[in-house]
C-alpha cells in the first residue's frame, strides 16, 4: 500500500493478548470481483466506543457481517474475543448483540414476546431470563408498552425495544449498524446516553453512522471508503493528519454579521481553498499567509478565530485525496507514467 | 458518565446479571432455542387473519361446494324426441328410456330441423328420434332403427348416453324376442364400499388430502420469505440458533394447524356429508404425517428460493396443480397414458389420496397400506433434507 501512515499505525492503542476484543488483521471481503473490504486491519479494546465511519456501500454493514461470521473473509484473519471467526462463529454470535440500521423485530409480535424470542433464542434459563428483561425494561423505561405490538410503537420506542433485544443475553460486544438512521435527535441523544452508559460497564460497541457529532463522541473512529480504511484513530488524532490542514494552510470560524453573502463573495477570493456555511458561520480553510484584508474579512463586525478541522473536514480531504489517487491508477496515462 | 450515577435504576443489578450470565447448552438449549422459534411462528400465524382465513376457512367453502354441488354420477340428461311413429311400441321405448333415469324426457319436437336445433342450442343434450315405420318394421321381423343424436362436447354425458341407449335398445330387442321367457342372463353389479356411487364418498377423502396440502404448502412457503421480506432474518442469523433448529422449529406449528385442519375436515366429512370410515382413523393420520413433511418440505424449499411472499405463494399454488391433476383426485389413474400414470407415481399426493380413500371407504389398515407409508416417509425425507441443504445461515 503506498497510503500515506495513517494515526492508526503510528497511535493506535495496541490492546495485547485478552484484552483485545476485535482483531482484524489485513482481513478482505470480496463478491466475485468486487473487493467490499480491502485488507482492513482494526483493533478495538474492552469497553471501547468504536465509530466505523464511511458513506453508503463503502463496505461498512459488509466488515460487521463477516465479523460475525455471516460472510467469509477471503484473506487475512480475524479474532473476536479471541476466538477465529472462521471457526468459531456460532460460539461468537452467542457473546454479541446486534442492532442493526432496518428496524428488524417481529412487527406483529408484543414488545414482551420479542423479548421472550430473543431470551430464548439465547437460550437463557428462565429465571434469568426474567431478570434480564427486568432490567432492561428498567433501564430504558419500556413498561408501559410491553403488550403493545412492536409495529405500532414509535421510532425511537422501537429502537429501545431492539436494542433491549440485542442486549438480553449480557453480551460484552455489541454492534450498532447505523441504529440512529431516521430516528429523530431526542431518541437520538437518549440512545447515545445508553451507549456511554454500557459503554461504562466495560461494554465493548462497535457503532457505524452517518453523523459527525455521533462520530465526535466516539472513543475511536475508523473512516472506510471504497473498501479501504483510510484513517483510524481518536477524533483529535484524525484531525491532526497531514493533508487535512495542507501546510501554509489553517482553518478559521468566521462569524457576526449574515454569512451567506459573505459566504458567496469568500468563495471568489483567491486565498479560500474551502468554504462550508453553518448556519451563521462559516468555516473555511485558508492560505496562512493571507491577511484577513486580502480574505475579504476586515469588517470589525466580524468574530475571526482560528480553529481546527471538523471530522467530516477530514472525511472529505480523505475521500478526494483517495478519488484522485484511484483516477490515477486507472486513466491509461496516469498507469504509464 | 458513570455507572455509579445510575445505580438507583437497575444499573446494578445489570452489572452482577452479567457476571452471573450462564448459558443452557446441549439438547437442551437446544430445546429452548426450537420452543421460541415455535412459539413465535405461532403468533405469526394466528395474528394474520387473513392468512387464517384462507388457510381455514376457504377449504371448507371449497368442500361445501364440491360435496353438495358436484355429482359426477351423469344423470337427468336433458333430451328432446321426435316420435313420428306414436304408436304404443314407440311409446313403450321411450318410457324404458325416462325409466332408467338418466334421460330426462323434457319435450318433444316435431322436425328434424327442431331436434338438431335443440341440441346446438344447448337446450337438450341428447335427441331421439322414433321413425314413422318402427312399429311396422318391429312387427314385420326387420330392424326397427332408432335415430340417438348425442352432444359431444360433454365427454362424460354422450359416454354414459351412448352405452346406456345401447343398453336400452338391447333390452328392448331382448324382451321383444323372448316374448315371456325369462333372460338368460342376468348381470347384478354390486359396487363395493360406495353402494350408492355418492360423489361425496369419491371427492371428499381426496379433498382432505389436496386442502390440506395447499394450506401446508403455502403456510410453509412464507417460513423463511416472510423474515427475508421483514429484514429479521439477519437478525435472527446474528443468533446462535441452528439452522435445523430454526427450520424443525418453523414446521412444528405448521404440521399443528394442518393436522387440526385435517381432523376439522374430517369431521365435516363424517356429520355433514354422511360419509362412513370404514377403516381405523388413526392409520391413516399415521400415513398422513410424512405426508405433511413432504409437503412442508416443498414450502421450504420454496421459501429458499424465492424473495418475496408473492412469489413464495404463487410457486406454492403452482405445484399444487399437478397433484390435483395427477393424483387421480379427480381423473382416474387407469385410464391415463402410461407416461403420466409413471409421473403420478411420484407425486406425493397419488399416494395420500390412495390411501385416504382406501382407509375411509374401502376400510384398508396398515398392511394394505404400508408401501405408502415407506414411499411417504421416503419423500418426505429427500425434501426435507434437500430444502435444509438450501437453507444455510449465511448471507
Amino acid at each position: 500500500m503506498t497510503l500515506t501512515p495513517t494515526p492508526s499505525t503510528r497511535n493506535a492503542p495496541s490492546p495485547s493478548g485478552s484484552g483485545v476484543v476485535i482483531d482484524i488483521r489485513q482481513a478482505s471481503v470480496r463478491f466475485g470481483s468486487f473487493t467490499a473490504v480491502d485488507r482492513v486491519s482494526l483493533t478495538v479494546g474492552p469497553g471501547e466506543v468504536f465509530g466505523l465511519l464511511g458513506p453508503n456501500g463503502s463496505g461498512k454493514t459488509t466488515l460487521i457481517r463477516a465479523l460475525c461470521g455471516l460472510i467469509s473473509f477471503a484473506e487475512g484473519e480475524a479474532f473476536v474475543f479471541g476466538r477465529d471467526v472462521r471457526t468459531d462463529a456460532e460460539r461468537i454470535r452467542g457473546r454479541i448483540g446486534y442492532m442493526s440500521q432496518k428496524f428488524s423485530l417481529y412487527q406483529d409480535l408484543t414488545a414482551r414476546e420479542n423479548m421472550d424470542f430473543y431470551a430464548g433464542i439465547y437460550g437463557l434459563p428462565p429465571a434469568l431470563a426474567q431478570q434480564r428483561k427486568h432490567e432492561l425494561i428498567q433501564l430504558t423505561g419500556l413498561e408501559p408498552y410491553l403488550d403493545r405490538q412492536a409495529g405500532k410503537l414509535s421510532g425511537g420506542w422501537k429502537q429501545r425495544l431492539a436494542m433491549v433485544c440485542a442486549l438480553i443475553h449480557s453480551p460484552r460486544l455489541v454492534f450498532l449498524d447505523e441504529p440512529t438512521a431516521g430516528v429523530d435527535p431526542v431518541a437520538r441523544r437518549d440512545l447515545w446516553d445508553l451507549l456511554f452508559r454500557l459503554a461504562a460497564e466495560g461494554i465493548t460497541l462497535f457503532v457505524t453512522t452517518h453523523y459527525m457529532d455521533e462520530a465526535e463522541r466516539c472513543a475511536r473512529v475508523g473512516y472506510i471508503y471504497l473498501g479501504e480504511m483510510l484513517a483510524l484513530g481518536t477524533p483529535h488524532e484524525l484531525k491532526q493528519m497531514e493533508g487535512v490542514t495542507p501546510p501554509g494552510s489553517r482553518w478559521l470560524e468566521i462569524s457576526g454579521i449574515e454569512s451567506a453573502s459573505l459566504f458567496t463573495q469568500m468563495k471568489e477570493r483567491p486565498g479560500v481553498h474551502e468554504a462550508t456555511l453553518f448556519g451563521l458561520s462559516i468555516h473555511a480553510l485558508v492560505d496562512a499567509q493571507a491577511s484577513l484584508r486580502d480574505l475579504g474579512l476586515d469588517d470589525p463586525r466580524l468574530t475571526v478565530i482560528e480553529t481546527e478541522p471538523t471530522l467530516e473536514d477530514v472525511f472529505v480531504s480523505l475521500s478526494k485525496a483517495q478519488d484522485r489517487k484511484l483516477q490515477l491508477a486507472t486513466s491509461p496515462q496516469g498507469g504509464g507514467a | 458518565m458513570s455507572a455509579a450515577d445510575h445505580a438507583g435504576d437497575g444499573f446494578e443489578a445489570f452489572r452482577s446479571s452479567s457476571q452471573m450470565l450462564m448459558r443452557q447448552s446441549g439438547w437442551l438449549g437446544s430445546a429452548q432455542r426450537l420452543y421460541a422459534v415455535a412459539r413465535k411462528e405461532l403468533f405469526h400465524v394466528l395474528r394474520d387473519p387473513a392468512m387464517l382465513f384462507f388457510t381455514i376457512f376457504i377449504p371448507i367453502v371449497e368442500m361445501f361446494l364440491l360435496g353438495f354441488a358436484i355429482d359426477t354420477n351423469v344423470r337427468r340428461i336433458r333430451t328432446v324426441v321426435f316420435d313420428l311413429a306414436r304408436t304404443q311400441e314407440s311409446r313403450r321405448l321411450l318410457d324404458q328410456f325416462k325409466n332408467t333415469d338418466i334421460f330426462l324426457l323434457k319435450e318433444e319436437v316435431f322436425s328434424d330441423e327442431e331436434l338438431k336445433s335443440a341440441i346446438v342450442s344447448g337446450q337438450a343434450r341428447i335427441g331421439i328420434k322414433i321413425p314413422e315405420d318402427y312399429s311396422r318394421q318391429i312387427l314385420s321381423g326387420n330392424t326397427a332403427q332408432v335415430l340417438i343424436l348425442v352432444d359431444g362436447s360433454e365427454s362424460s354425458i354422450a359416454g354414459t348416453a351412448v352405452n346406456v341407449s345401447n343398453a336400452v335398445a338391447l333390452r328392448a330387442s331382448l324382451e321383444h324376442l323372448l316374448q315371456d321367457r325369462p333372460m338368460p342372463v342376468d348381470s347384478r353389479p354390486q359396487v363395493l364400499f360406495n353402494p350408492d356411487t355418492r360423489s361425496a364418498n369419491f371427492f371428499i377423502p381426496g379433498l382432505m388430502v389436496v386442502v390440506c396440502q395447499m394450506m401446508a404448502v403455502t403456510l410453509s412457503a412464507t417460513a423463511i420469505v416472510r423474515e427475508k421480506e421483514n429484514g429479521t432474518i439477519e437478525q435472527l442469523f446474528m443468533t446462535p440458533v441452528r439452522s435445523g433448529e430454526l427450520i424443525i422449529g418453523k414446521l412444528i406449528p405448521y404440521m399443528v394447524v394442518t393436522t387440526v385442519e385435517f381432523i376439522i375436515v374430517t369431521i365435516l366429512m363424517r356429520i355433514v356429508f354422511q360419509v362412513p370410515i370404514h377403516g381405523f382413523y388413526l392409520t391413516l393420520l399415521a400415513i398422513f404425517m410424512p405426508f405433511l413433511l413432504t409437503m412442508l418440505g416443498i414450502g421450504l424449499w420454496i421459501s429458499t428460493q424465492t424473495n418475496t411472499r408473492d412469489a413464495a405463494q404463487q410457486i406454492a399454488i403452482g405445484t399444487v396443480i399437478p397433484s390435483i391433476f395427477l393424483s387421480g383426485y379427480v381423473f382416474p389413474l387407469d385410464s391415463m397414458p402410461i407416461f403420466f400414470w409413471y409421473v403420478a407415481q411420484i407425486v406425493p399426493t397419488t399416494w395420500m389420496i390412495d390411501a385416504s380413500r382406501g382407509v375411509i371407504l374401502r376400510g384398508a389398515s396398515w398392511a394394505e397400506l404400508g408401501s405408502h407409508s415407506l414411499v411417504l416417509w421416503s419423500m418426505a425425507i429427500v425434501i426435507l433434507t434437500l430444502a435444509s441443504a438450501r437453507f444455510q445461515k449465511h448471507l
